[in-house]
C-alpha cells in the first residue's frame, strides 16, 4: 500500500474489522458467554413453568414467546448500546475513534455481528426450551417470526445507537443509564402481559416501542392470536401491520441513531471526553 | 491554538462553579516533511493534548492545524489516513493476542490481512519480539512488550506521520534502545515525519532534529538542541529546559490557569 493512500475495498474489510474483533472476544470470553446463555435458558424455563403450573397452553405459550423475543432483542439492543462502554473499559475507544472508518460502518459492524449473535444464541435457549419443556414448535410459522426479528431488528439497533451515545456522557452512568433505559422498554412493551393493563398514563409509551409491535406480530405467528382451540401459526399476511410499523420505525431510528451519535462524538471532541476515562 | 478544559463542580442544587484548566495556549510550530520534531514538557504541560488535537480526537477551542496538507476538524477522514499515534497506555483488548489485535487494525484501516500481519510481525522481530509470543494474549505480556505491539500497529499501517506520545515512557533500557534505534532506521529508510512527546532529554537529542519546550500549555522555546543550549547558556539541554521554563522534567501537574465562574 502507498502511505496514507485510502484503499479501494475499504468499507467491506472495515465492516469485518468489528465483526472479526467482537468474534474473537467472544471466543476470549466463551466461558462467560455460555453461562450467561445458560442463564437465560434456564430463565425462560422457569417463566415458562408458570404456564405450565397454571395448565394453560395459551398463557404457556406468550410467556415463552415473550421470554425468547426479550432474550434476542435486549441482548441485540445491549450489545450495542454497550459497545462504547465496553470500549472504555478496554481503553480501545479513542484508537477506534481516530481510525479512517466512518461512523456509519463502524456502527453497522457492531449490529451485524451483534444480530448474528443474537440469533444463535436465541436458537440454542429454543433447543434447551424444547427439550425441557417440550416446546412443540411444529405449528409456528417459523419462517415468518425470522422475517418479524430481522426487521425488528433494525429498530433495535437504532436505539440501541441512541443509547450507545450515554457512556461517551459518563463510563460508569451511562452503562447504568443504559440499564434503566433497557428496563423501561421491558416495563412498557407487554413482554409477558397485555400492554391493556398497564396504567393508562404509561399506554401510549408502548406505542412507541419497537418490542410491542415485534411480540404481537410473533405471538400472531405462534398461533395465539385467534381464539381457543389449536395454536397453528398465521401467515405472514396477518402480520403486515406489524412489519411495516417495525420497519417504518428502523427507517426513522437508524438515521436518527446515526445522527444523535455523530452530535454526540462532536461534543465529546469539544469537551476532551473521549478519553480512555472520564 | 488554544484549548481550554472546563469542569463543573456542584455547589447545590441548582448552582455549581466552572473550573477553566488552560490545556493549550497559544502555541504555533511547524514540522517540516521527514522531520523528527520532539515537544519536551512536564506533566500536564499540554503535551498529550497536542497529540489528541492532532490525531482528531479532540478539537481546539481557537486557531488553525494543519497536518499533511489537511485543516483540522474539517478534513479529519483524510487525516486519519495519514497518520499512525503510539500512546503512552498501550490501548489494546488486552485478553486478545498480538495477532488478533493487530489484525482488527488491518481490517479497519482496509489493509489486506496477510500482507498487513506479515509487515507487522517484521516490524515486532526487529524490535525484538520473539515469534512465539505473537498469539499470547496481551494481558501476558510485559508493558515494554505491549509498547512494542503498539508501534507495530501504529507503523503496520504504513504512515506518512507519526504521532508519539511518550512511547519510551517506563520501558526498560534495553526497549527503549531499540525503540529509538527504530524510530532512527524508520527515519532514514521511509522518510516518516515523526512528532516526538517525552520527558527524556537524552532521548529527545538522539532523535529530534528540532526540539520545542512546553509548559503550562505554551510553547516557550524550540530550535536544534545546541541551540537551545546556546540560548540559554547552559551545558545541558536539561538545564537548558530548567532556566527556559522556570521548572523541571519531573514536575507534576502545574502551569495551567485556573478561574472559577458561575
Amino acid at each position: 500500500m502507498i502511505a496514507g493512500r485510502r484503499p479501494m475495498i475499504t468499507p467491506g474489510r472495515q465492516l469485518m474489522a468489528f465483526v472479526f474483533r467482537d468474534f474473537s472476544l467472544t471466543r476470549r470470553y466463551l466461558g462467560w458467554v455460555v453461562v450467561f446463555t445458560f442463564y437465560a435458558m434456564v430463565n425462560s424455563a422457569t417463566i415458562a413453568l408458570i404456564g405450565v403450573a397454571a395448565k394453560d397452553e395459551r398463557l404457556t405459550l406468550t410467556l415463552i414467546v415473550g421470554v425468547l423475543l426479550w432474550s434476542f432483542l435486549s441482548v441485540l439492543f445491549n450489545e450495542i448500546a454497550m459497545s462504547v462502554a465496553y470500549e472504555r473499559w478496554e481503553g480501545t475507544l479513542e484508537y477506534t475513534f481516530m481510525a479512517p472508518v466512518s461512523r456509519l460502518v463502524h456502527l453497522f459492524g457492531v449490529s451485524l455481528y451483534a444480530v448474528v449473535y443474537s440469533i444463535i444464541r436465541l436458537a440454542i435457549v429454543v433447543g434447551g426450551l424444547a427439550v425441557f419443556i417440550g416446546l412443540d414448535l411444529s405449528r409456528a410459522n417459523l419462517l415468518g417470526i425470522l422475517i418479524v426479528l430481522l426487521v425488528s431488528s433494525f429498530a433495535f439497533i437504532g436505539l440501541g445507537l441512541m443509547a450507545a451515545v450515554l457512556p461517551v456522557f459518563s463510563a460508569e452512568r451511562g452503562a447504568e443509564a443504559t440499564n434503566i433505559f433497557q428496563g423501561c422498554l421491558l416495563l412498557v412493551s407487554g413482554v409477558y402481559y397485555p400492554v391493556e393493563i398497564l396504567p393508562g398514563w404509561l399506554q401510549p409509551l408502548a406505542k412507541l416501542s419497537p418490542a410491542t409491535y415485534s411480540l404481537s406480530a410473533c405471538r400472531k405467528l405462534m398461533g395465539l392470536g385467534s381464539g381457543q382451540g389449536q395454536f397453528v401459526g398465521a401467515p405472514i399476511s396477518a402480520v403486515a401491520s406489524e412489519l411495516l410499523t417495525l420497519t417504518l420505525m428502523g427507517v426513522v431510528m437508524v438515521p436518527l441513531g446515526l445522527w444523535v451519535f455523530g452530535h454526540v462524538e462532536r461534543w465529546a471532541k469539544k469537551t476532551g471526553k473521549l478519553k480512555r476515562t472520564g | 491554538m488554544k484549548k481550554v478544559f472546563r469542569k463543573r463542580k456542584r455547589q447545590g442544587i441548582f448552582k455549581y462553579t466552572v473550573n477553566e484548566q488552560w490545556a493549550v495556549k497559544d502555541v504555533s510550530f511547524e514540522v517540516a516533511h521527514g522531520e523528527t520534531y520532539g515537544l519536551l514538557g512536564p506533566n500536564g504541560s499540554g503535551k498529550s493534548t497536542l497529540i489528541r488535537i492532532l490525531s482528531t480526537l479532540l478539537i481546539p477551542d481557537h486557531g488553525e492545524v494543519r497536518l499533511m496538507g489537511h485543516r483540522l476538524p474539517d478534513e479529519e477522514r483524510e487525516v486519519r489516513w495519514k497518520i499512525g499515534r503510539v500512546s503512552v497506555d498501550a490501548a489494546f483488548y488486552k485478553k486478545l493476542s498480538a495477532r488478533e489485535n493487530l489484525l482488527y487494525s488491518a481490517y479497519l484501516y482496509g489493509l489486506e490481512p496477510k500482507g498487513a500481519e506479515k509487515r507487522a510481525f517484521e516490524i515486532l522481530e526487529r524490535l525484538g519480539i520473539e515469534s512465539r509470543r505473537f498469539s499470547d494474549p496481551l494481558e501476558e505480556m510485559s508493558r515494554g512488550m505491549q509498547q512494542k505491539v503498539s508501534i507495530a500497529r501504529a507503523l503496520m499501517i504504513n504512515p506518512p506521520m507519526l504521532l508519539l506520545d511518550e512511547p519510551t515512557t517506563g520501558l526498560d533500557p534495553k526497549s527503549r534502545r531499540d525503540v529509538q534505534r527504530f524510530l532512527e532506521e524508520l527515519r532514514e529508510e521511509e522518510g516518516t515525519t515523526i512528532l516526538l512527546t517525552t520527558h527524556d532529554m537524552n532521548e529527545a537529542e538522539r532523535l529530534c532534529a528540532r526540539i520545542g519546550f512546553l509548559a503550562h500549555g505554551q510553547l516557550v522555546a524550540e530550535g536544534a538542541s545546541e541551540e537551545l543550549k546556546q540560548q540559554a547558556q547552559t551545558a545541558t539541554l536539561e538545564d537548558a529546559f530548567i532556566k527556559m521554563t522556570g521548572e523541571s522534567l519531573s514536575g507534576d501537574e502545574v502551569g495551567n490557569q485556573e478561574g472559577g465562574k458561575e
